[in-house]
C-alpha cells in the first residue's frame, strides 16, 4: 500500500517538475507579445493617430486603456461601434462618445496651399503617419493616400496655409 | 449541320429561361446611319478611364485616337466617324444607371472619312504574341459579352500562366439578347479569323468555339465557315440551353470538364475565353484596320416596335437607336441595358451605346416585384445556385453584416446570375442583398488595409524619434564626460571662447 503511495507521489511530483521545468524555459525562451491585451485594444482602434483621445496616438491610448484605466469612449474617429467593442473586450460599461475635435463621419484630407507654404516643418512634424513631405525651406506637400485626415497638421501652420478637403 | 455534344461536363444548377429571341432574329442586322452627335464616355471597360488625347473644336476622322489607355486595366477609345469634338464633359452614361460622367462629344460631318492606319494592314502572322497583345490593346479592343474588360490585359494576363486551349463563347445565354447569334449568322468567317488570331497572341494550337444547342442558323453558319477554312485547330462544340452556361467559369466546366477555383480565373485551369463578338472586332483591328468603333446591338423586349439586331457606332444614344427600331410601344415602361437577369436598368433612354452594350431592352411592365416574406430554408436557391453557394445562408449573413461568415461561404464567388432570386418563393431579392453585401466587404477591407497602413507608419516614426532622442541623450552624455575629463581649466577656456564669440574684440 506504501509503495503505491509512494510510486504516486513520486510520478506526480516528477510529472511536475518537468512541466514546470519547461514552462519555465518557455516563458523565458519563447517571450509572447510583450502586452497581448494591449494589441488587441490597438487592433480595434482606427489608427488615425489623430490624438483627439488626449494620448499621443492609438497605441498610447490602447496602452492608457489597459494599464491606467483610462475611459473607453475617448475615440471620435471610432465611433459607437469602437466603444461598444472595447466594451465587449474588456468587459467595461459602453459610454457615450466623447466630443469630437475633427468633424465626425467625414473623410478629408489635409491639403497645403503651395503657394502660401513657407517651408518651416511644423506641419511635418506633426504629422503622426509621415504623410508631409518637404524639407525646411521647401515647398511641403501632403501624401493624400497616406493622410488620416486628423488635423493635427492645420493649428501648426504659422501662415494658415492647409485646410482639410473632403475625399 | 449540327455539332456533336460530347466529353462535357456538367452545370450544377441553373435554369431553362424562355429565350424571347425571335422576335429580335427574324430578320437580318440593320445598319444604323451615322447620328449627328457622338458621346464617347472615357470609361467603357472596367478599369482605369483613358485620357482624352484631343482638345475642343479639334476635327477628327473615323477611327482616330481620341482618348489613351491610362493606368491599370484601360482601353484607348477612338472616333466612331469623322467630325468636329464639341465638348469633354460629363453626360449620363448606363455604366452609372443614368448618372453623369466624363465624355467626348462629336459632331459628326456625315461624311465618314476614315484615318490612313497603313501599320495595321501588316499580316499578324509576321508579328509576335507579344507585339499582337500591344496590338490589340491599341485598338481598343475591351470585352463585348458585357462586362467589358480589356482584351489586351486579359491575353497578357493569360499568357503568364500554362495554357492549353482558347474557349470562343457563343453562348448568349440571357433571354432576349441575340447579338452574338445575329454576329454568328452573318459573320462567322470575321468570328473564327479572330478566334485565329487570338490563338496566335497565345501561343495557342487549340479553340473550341461554343455555342448553345437553340441556335441551329448560327451553328449552320459556323460549321459551314470552319469547313471551309479547313483549319483543324478550331473546333465546334455545342451545350445544352441552361442559363447561366455562358458564364466563364460554368462554361469552362462545361466544355472541358474542368473547376475553376474560388476567387480563381479561367487561366488558372489552362484556358482562356473570350466573347465571339471580341474575336470578330479583334480581326477587324487586325486584318481591316478597324478600331472597336461599332457593334450589333439587340434592341428588344414588348416596349420596342420591331424588335431587331442594329449595327451602330459606339456613342450613338440609345433613344435613336430605340428610334431606330421604330420607337416604343405604347406600353413601353422599362429600359434595361443588357440582359433582363444581369442588365441594368436606366432612369434616361439619353445614354450612349458603349463597346460593352450588347442589348438595350424596353419591357412593358416594371419586373414583378412581389412583396419578400421570411425565409422558409426550402434550399430552392442553392439547388439552383450554378457556383454551389448556399444563398439561403449568405442572405443571413449579408442581414447581419458578418463580414468573416460571407467571407468563408464563398460571397465573392457569387456571379450574380439572378436565378436565386427566380426561384425564391418567398421573392427576397438575394442578388441585390449580395451586391450589396460585396460592396460593403470591399469597403471594409479597404479601411483595414488603410488602418493598418496608418499603424505601421505610426509605429515606425515613433521607433524613430526614440531612437533619435536615445542618440541625443547619448551626445549630451558623452559631452559632459570629455568636459569631466578635461579639467577645470578646459572647462574655463570654454567659458571664455563662448563669451569671445558672444563679443568679438573690436578692433
Amino acid at each position: 500500500m506504501w509503495s503505491t503511495l509512494i510510486t504516486a507521489v513520486v510520478t506526480i511530483t516528477g510529472i511536475a517538475l518537468i512541466a514546470g521545468l519547461l514552462l519555465g524555459f518557455a516563458s523565458r525562451r519563447l517571450p509572447a507579445s510583450r502586452e497581448p491585451l494591449v494589441d488587441q485594444v490597438n487592433d480595434v482602434l482606427p489608427q488615425t493617430q489623430c490624438a483627439q483621445c488626449g494620448y499621443p496616438g492609438c497605441r498610447p491610448y490602447a496602452s492608457a486603456i489597459v494599464h491606467d484605466g483610462a475611459d473607453i469612449n475617448l475615440c471620435p474617429p471610432g465611433g459607437a461601434d469602437t466603444v461598444r467593442r472595447l466594451a465587449d473586450m474588456l468587459g467595461r460599461d459602453a459610454l457615450p462618445l466623447a466630443q469630437a475635435r475633427v468633424t465626425p463621419g467625414l473623410t478629408a484630407v489635409a491639403f497645403i496651399d503651395e503657394e502660401a507654404c513657407i517651408g518651416c516643418t511644423h506641419c511635418r512634424d506633426a504629422c503622426p503617419v509621415d504623410a508631409i513631405t518637404g524639407a525646411h525651406q521647401f515647398m511641403h506637400t501632403i501624401i493624400a493616400v497616406e493622410c488620416t485626415g486628423c488635423e493635427l497638421c492645420v493649428p501648426r501652420c504659422p501662415v494658415d496655409c492647409i485646410r482639410m478637403v473632403p475625399q | 449541320m449540327s455539332a456533336p455534344t460530347y466529353d462535357l461536363g456538367t452545370l450544377h444548377g441553373g435554369l431553362r429561361l424562355p429565350s424571347e429571341k425571335t422576335g429580335s432574329t427574324a430578320g437580318a442586322i440593320r445598319h444604323m446611319p451615322i447620328p449627328d452627335q457622338l458621346i464617347l464616355p472615357l470609361a467603357q471597360h472596367s478599369g482605369d478611364p483613358a485620357q482624352p488625347v484631343v482638345g475642343i473644336g479639334e476635327k477628327v476622322l473615323k477611327g482616330q485616337l481620341i482618348a489613351d489607355a491610362e493606368g491599370a486595366l484601360s482601353a484607348p477609345v477612338h472616333a466612331p466617324s469623322s467630325g468636329t469634338v464639341v465638348a469633354i464633359e460629363p453626360w449620363p452614361v448606363s455604366r452609372r444607371l443614368g448618372e453623369p460622367a466624363p465624355c467626348i462629344v462629336i459632331e459628326c460631318d456625315g461624311e465618314d472619312r476614315a484615318i490612313d492606319q497603313p501599320e495595321s494592314r501588316v499580316p499578324y502572322e509576321s508579328i509576335s504574341p507579344e507585339d499582337l497583345q500591344q496590338k490589340i490593346l491599341q485598338g481598343g479592343i475591351v470585352g463585348l459579352g458585357g462586362a467589358g474588360f480589356p482584351t489586351a490585359q486579359k491575353l497578357m494576363q493569360a499568357t503568364t500562366t500554362e495554357l492549353d486551349s482558347l474557349i470562343l463563347n457563343g453562348v448568349e445565354c440571357e433571354p432576349y439578347i441575340s447579338c452574338d447569334d445575329m454576329l454568328m449568322r452573318e459573320y462567322a468567317h470575321e468570328v473564327l479569323g479572330g478566334a485565329k488570331v487570338l490563338m496566335h497572341a497565345l501561343g495557342l494550337e487549340k479553340c473550341h468555339v461554343v455555342l448553345e444547342s437553340d441556335k441551329p442558323e448560327a451553328l449552320r453558319a459556323i460549321g459551314e465557315a470552319m469547313a471551309e477554312l479547313g483549319d483543324p485547330r478550331l473546333v465546334l462544340k455545342q451545350v445544352p440551353t441552361i442559363y447561366p452556361s455562358g458564364g466563364e467559369d460554368q462554361l469552362v466546366q462545361l466544355v472541358i470538364n474542368r473547376e475553376v477555383p474560388s476567387g480563381g480565373l479561367p487561366t488558372d485551369v489552362g484556358c482562356v475565353v473570350q466573347n465571339v463578338g471580341t474575336a470578330a472586332a479583334v480581326y477587324r483591328w487586325l486584318v481591316e484596320g478597324e478600331p472597336l468603333i461599332s457593334r450589333i446591338t439587340t434592341v428588344t423586349g414588348d416596349g420596342v416596335q420591331n424588335p431587331q439586331n442594329v449595327l451602330a457606332r459606339i456613342g450613338t444614344l440609345v433613344s435613336e437607336i430605340i428610334a431606330f427600331a421604330g420607337g416604343y410601344t405604347e406600353r413601353a415602361n422599362q429600359l434595361v441595358i443588357g440582359g433582363p437577369m444581369t442588365g441594368k436598368s436606366q432612369s434616361t433612354d439619353r445614354v450612349p451605346l458603349v463597346k460593352a452594350s450588347n442589348c438595350i431592352l424596353v419591357l412593358s411592365r416594371l419586373l414583378p416585384v412581389a412583396t419578400e416574406k421570411p425565409c422558409i430554408r426550402c434550399g430552392e436557391c442553392a439547388i439552383v445556385c450554378p457556383v454551389k453557394l448556399q444563398p439561403q445562408q449568405l442572405y443571413w449573413f449579408a442581414c447581419t453584416d458578418n463580414e468573416s461568415k460571407l467571407r468563408s461561404h464563398g460571397l465573392t464567388d457569387c456571379i450574380e446570375c439572378g436565378c436565386c432570386d427566380l426561384v425564391c418563393p418567398s421573392h427576397i431579392p438575394l442578388t441585390a442583398s449580395f451586391r450589396q453585401a460585396k460592396a460593403r466587404i470591399k469597403e471594409l477591407a479597404d479601411e483595414k488595409a488603410r488602418a493598418e497602413r496608418a499603424r505601421q507608419r505610426f509605429e515606425s516614426r515613433t521607433g524613430r524619434l526614440e531612437i533619435a532622442e536615445l542618440k541625443r541623450q547619448e551626445e549630451l552624455a558623452e559631452q559632459k564626460r570629455t568636459a569631466k575629463n578635461a579639467g577645470k581649466g578646459a572647462i574655463r577656456d570654454m567659458v571664455e571662447r563662448a563669451r569671445g564669440k558672444k563679443r568679438p574684440p573690436k578692433e
